[in-house]
């Protein structure tokens, strides 16, 4: 605390100083004059013998005080002044970081909360996704969720590992309550005893589904989400032991789980418990997510062989019914493929992110060129101010310090501003971003965040301020005041800095502009793939579910959808209706089985190639606008009748039978048992998962089919999307009528999902349009920047050069010729830029494989029309001041000096 | 520029850094002394040899007074003056024995070095 009390007391030592110094000088005159010198003469003898008194005392004081700091607050009383004297350069330069850092801010909050922070759960480091991969399982192979868990692997995992704390499976999905306000259709998730330990997040009232509840038959339980909680019940406790008709069956409510769990990327309403039944499990069912948390100081490797070891325990302990052999499964050669929970949440969006965050850091460093630029300029108007203050002694370390100071403080203004604009920005970006963007609610600026940015300030302000700071403060400072007031036509140097500057700016923009460039050639792609539906602005979805226990009898349920299909098909304006298992796109989990083909032969215990199936009434195709290659469309006659037809797609038609044509009146099956099916149709190609990804094969099956497991003589299709075509899909108008027409059918079924098929559709390419959105944005900032940069440059140098432009001009030349002269320095310096611009394009745009459709990342098309893009702005650019250059007055340029 | 320089090295021409200040101490070792009397002191008991600006006595003084090697006071002199009075405190007695003895040693290194008739 010394240096606290002395900082305190300085007054007082400086005051003590003068006086004793004072009080020296006095004793010495007395004594002088007692010694007989005149008054006068003793005064000048004491101040000789004591040499220069103010040096002494400056000396003396500047013992206590911490030049350091003292004279880094001098640098920035004295920056800032200089700052508030050139409000036009302040207002620009920190409105431009503003900007810069703004946009990085955002998009590192967004980074930093998807990608960089740990997910909410307890040790989070500890848990896994049990994801597996098995390349002999045809269609399920290429599925990016891999091969999820049956029922029965769940057991054998559950009981027989030796790597993990806890595991356990769990299933999205839909239920209706009813019995609370209007009927509601609830997102639900189904657990298995373990996921909830695996999470480890308390429940915020009542407790967490329990062993007991796993019991089939037992009681039947729920927990609900905080938000159902809230909304449904208002946050009241005493909702805990309330029953819920959850699909038409009471459950107790146990339990609400805090405010702002998720469950992995699921967000849920109402959570139920499994409960499976495990005498009953066969070997398949393939249809779960699996979870679980590792043993402390157990890694992926160790938990991976682990359940390698348990695949054939699993495989002798279960079996798919008398007859089957259960190391069928041998074939698909299952291999476990743990990972880190954190990298299923955050799926493939992290390229994107990552893809973005460089681009706008690409921008920021742009920006800070032209800043750089600017204050080129500026410190050169100062060069005068700044040799005057080296000449008056000013150390050129601490005149470099100065001018950084200056950038730093116009970097920290920036950058506080910049945070501003940020918070605005995290808004738009969460708007614009990927729909399916996960942790989307955890984002927000933290103080990661804050600091990261002011980092980027610092170091923003540090970059563009060094490069001038070191180009003018150096030794030769003092050469400056010689010239000063002369302006000659400067050397070639003195130019040099600020042509790098734009030169690398050219380049930096455009390697932001091929990527630009390709993410729209992508889209334009994506645009032209045929996805098997047609208009999809026209095309209205909504989804419905009819509970067992709201219509028990298979035929009731297809004579009730058949009822609202009339009467959707009623309502004005309406074209055709129709309905599916699920539209494409959807993202609902779709079904898969082995479909056999009469006419082949299989090996026994083949299990042929698994495809995806889906079930379908009669309309639908004429509705969704997806062509019938071959054969026609089922009958609602075939239907009621349950006669064994079925329609395919035409790559399986072509797999199988070598073409659509041939395909008709063949007939296949799912399982042994199943009657053999006749297909009636071949149906055009469907992008089933996504534009981008490879239409899969499809069988398609009628509504309602023979039962082929439980009692009753048929089965039906219970959840359907509901698909009207019509110009009046979207308006508030027409969606109130279907709501009635569904309703007149019957009020208790909740409609969910709906939507047109173009917001399906924009969901799912919603991953490139974000990255060409963001990619477009910055490559138009870094063009605009890069332009006023080289127009920047140009005219400043044709600012300078006016006297020898004029001599020129006298001597004769034409103004072509100066313009010629003009254009070729600015020409010089694009394409320099371009060129290295494409050598960086080159090895960056590959970085950005994945998002690309149907172009390479090193598309010539894409290449060489942003290079002449480019070179063509950067001519326009500099056209300006060429032209002003040649009407320089050659008069006027010689007198002016 | 030139010219404050110039002043500044004629100043300190037959002083080392640190010279200044131990010659503080010694004196103040034998009796504790204002400013004036310890510069005059100085002057005085090197027969006027050092050419010492009575002015430089302050910055060693306010040097030695951070370092806390002297404390002072305010009192009145003989000549009934009021003056600031600078004693020795017990850091500063320390300080000049190693100073002295760092100093000795480097006058024996130096005039081993300038004796005449040894190579």
């Amino acid at each position: 605390m010394r240096w606290l009390k002395q900082i305190f007391s300085r007054r007082r030592t400086y005051a003590d100083l003068s006086d004793e110094i004072q009080q020296h000088l006095e004793e010495k005159v007395e004594e002088l004059v007692a010694a007989g010198m005149s008054r006068e003469q003793a005064a000048a003898a004491a101040r000789r013998e004591f040499g220069n008194r103010t040096f002494a005392e400056e000396d003396a004081r500047a013992v206590w005080r911490w030049p350091r700091v003292e004279d880094f607050m001098q640098d920035l009383r004295y920056g800032l002044r200089m700052l508030g004297k050139a409000p036009g350069f302040t207002t620009v330069a920190i409105l431009t970081l503003a900007i810069g850092i703004g946009a990085n801010t955002a998009v590192f909050s967004i980074v930093n909360s998807v990608l960089l922070k740990p997910l909410h759960y307890p040790q989070a480091e500890q848990l896994v996704s049990l994801h597996q991969i098995a390349p002999g399982a045809a269609g399920l192979a290429d599925f990016e969720s891999g091969l999820h868990l049956s029922p029965s692997m769940y057991f054998t995992y559950a009981e027989q590992n030796r790597t993990f704390q806890s595991l356990g499976v769990w299933v999205p999905g839909t239920a209706n309550v009813t019995g609370l306000a209007e009927p509601e259709q609830v997102r639900t998730v189904g657990v298995s005893d373990g996921v909830l330990q695996t999470l480890g997040v308390s429940p915020v009232a009542g407790r967490w589904l329990a062993k007991a509840d796993q019991t089939p038959r037992g009681a039947e339980t729920v927990m609900v989400s905080y938000g159902y909680w809230q909304r449904r019940f208002g946050g009241d406790r005493s909702a805990i032991g309330r029953n819920l008709m959850v699909d038409s069956r009471p459950r107790e409510i146990v339990g609400v789980m805090p405010q702002g769990f998720r469950f992995v990327d699921t967000d849920f309403d109402v959570m139920v418990p499994l409960a499976f039944d495990r005498g009953k499990l066969i070997l398949a069912g393939f249809g779960f997510n699996a979870i679980a948390r590792l043993k402390p100081n157990v890694n992926i490797a160790e938990a991976d062989a682990d359940l390698a070891r348990m695949l054939p325990i699993w495989m002798d302990s279960w079996s798919n019914g008398p007859g089957s052999n259960p190391h069928i499964y041998e074939t698909w050669r299952i291999t476990p493929a743990i990972r880190p929970l954190k990298q299923e949440v955050i799926g493939n969006v992290s390229e994107v992110l990552w893809v973005v965050m460089g681009t706008i850091g690409v921008v920021m460093l742009i920006a800070c060129a032209n800043l750089a630029n600017l204050l080129l300029v500026r410190v050169e108007a100062r060069q005068q101010e700044l040799a005057v203050r080296a000449a008056l002694g000013a150390g050129w370390a601490r005149i470099v310090r100065g001018l950084l100071v200056e950038s730093l403080l116009l970097g920290l203004l920036g950058g506080a501003m910049g945070i501003g604009l940020a918070y605005a920005g995290v808004r738009v970006l969460v708007a614009m971003g990927p729909a399916n963007l996960p942790r989307l609610a955890e984002i927000s600026l933290d103080t990661r965040t804050i600091g990261f940015t002011v980092l980027l300030s610092l170091f923003s302000g540090l970059v563009f301020g060094l490069i001038p700071a070191l180009k003018y403060a150096g030794p030769q400072v003092a050469l400056a005041l010689r010239s000063a007031g002369r302006t000659t036509s400067a050397s070639r140097e003195r130019y040099h800095a600020r042509n790098v500057l734009v030169v690398g700016q050219v380049a930096m923009a455009l390697v932001l502009l091929v990527g630009a460039g390709l993410m729209i050639r992508t889209f334009r792609e994506l645009r032209k793939v045929e996805p098997g539906f047609t208009d999809a602005n026209h095309l209205q979805l909504l989804r419905a579910s009819i509970p067992g226990s709201l219509v028990a009898e298979p035929v009731r349920v297809t004579r009730l959808q058949n009822e609202i299909l009339d009467r959707l098909q009623a309502i004005p304006g309406v074209k055709s209706a129709g309905f599916v298992s699920e539209m494409p796109m959807e993202g609902f989990d779709s079904d898969w089985d082995a479909i056999y083909a009469e006419d082949k032969n299989y090996s026994d215990g083949e299990i042929p190639p698994l495809r995806l199936f889906k079930h379908v009434s009669p309309g639908f195709y004429e509705t969704a606008g997806t062509r019938i290659v071959a054969g026609r469309e089922l009958t609602w006659s075939e239907v009621y009748g349950l006669r064994p037809v079925a329609m395919i797609s035409e790559n399986l038609a072509r797999e199988l039978w070598g073409s659509p044509s041939a395909a008709i009146g063949k007939r296949l099956t799912e399982f042994p048992k199943m009657p053999w099916h006749e297909v009636i149709g071949v149906i055009q190609d469907v992008r089933e998962n996504g534009v981008q990804e490879k239409a899969p094969e499809i069988v398609y099956w009628p509504t309602m089919m023979d039962n082929l497991f439980g009692p009753g003589p048929a089965g039906a299709t219970r959840t359907v999307s509901f698909v009207i075509r019509s110009e009046r899909a979207g308006t508030q108008g027409f969606l109130d009528e279907v709501r009635r027409a569904v309703w007149s059918v019957n009020a208790s079924l909740p409609l969910a999902s709906v939507r047109t098929m173009q917001t399906v559709y924009d969901k799912s390419v919603a991953r490139t349009s974000f990255t060409l959105a963001m990619l477009g944005i910055a490559g138009a900032m870094a063009l605009a920047l890069g332009m006023i940069g080289i127009y920047g440059v140009i005219s400043y140098s044709v600012s300078q050069r006016q006297r020898e432009i004029g001599v020129r001009l006298a001597l004769g030349a034409q103004a072509g010729d100066v313009l010629q002269m003009v254009l070729s320095h600015g020409a010089k310096m694009a394409l320099l830029g371009v060129a290295i611009g494409m050598c960086g394009a080159f090895a960056l745009t590959r970085l950005m494989t994945n998002l690309l459709f149907g172009v390479s990342p090193l598309d010539p098309f894409t290449f060489a029309t942003v290079a002449a893009l480019l070179a063509v702005v950067a001519l326009a650019a500099c056209y300006l001041p060429a032209r002003r250059a040649t009407r320089v007055d050659p008069m006027v340029a010689l007198r002016y000096e | 520029m030139h010219e404050t320089q110039t002043m500044k090295n004629d100043k300190q021409r037959d002083l080392f850094p640190g010279a200044l200040e131990m010659m503080i101490l010694r004196t103040l070792k034998r009796q504790p002394l204002h400013g004036y009397a310890l510069v005059q002191h100085i002057k005085r008991t090197s027969n006027d040899l050092l050419q010492i600006e009575e002015g430089s006595l302050y910055p060693a003084l306010q040097r030695l007074l951070k370092e806390e090697l002297v404390k002072a006071e305010w009192g009145i002199s003989s000549t009934n003056r009021r003056v600031r009075i600078y004693k020795l405190t017990a850091a500063g007695t320390k300080h000049l024995e190693q100073e002295v003895s760092r100093f000795e040693k480097m006058l024996e290194g130096i005039t081993r070095v300038l004796a005449p008739g040894e190579s």
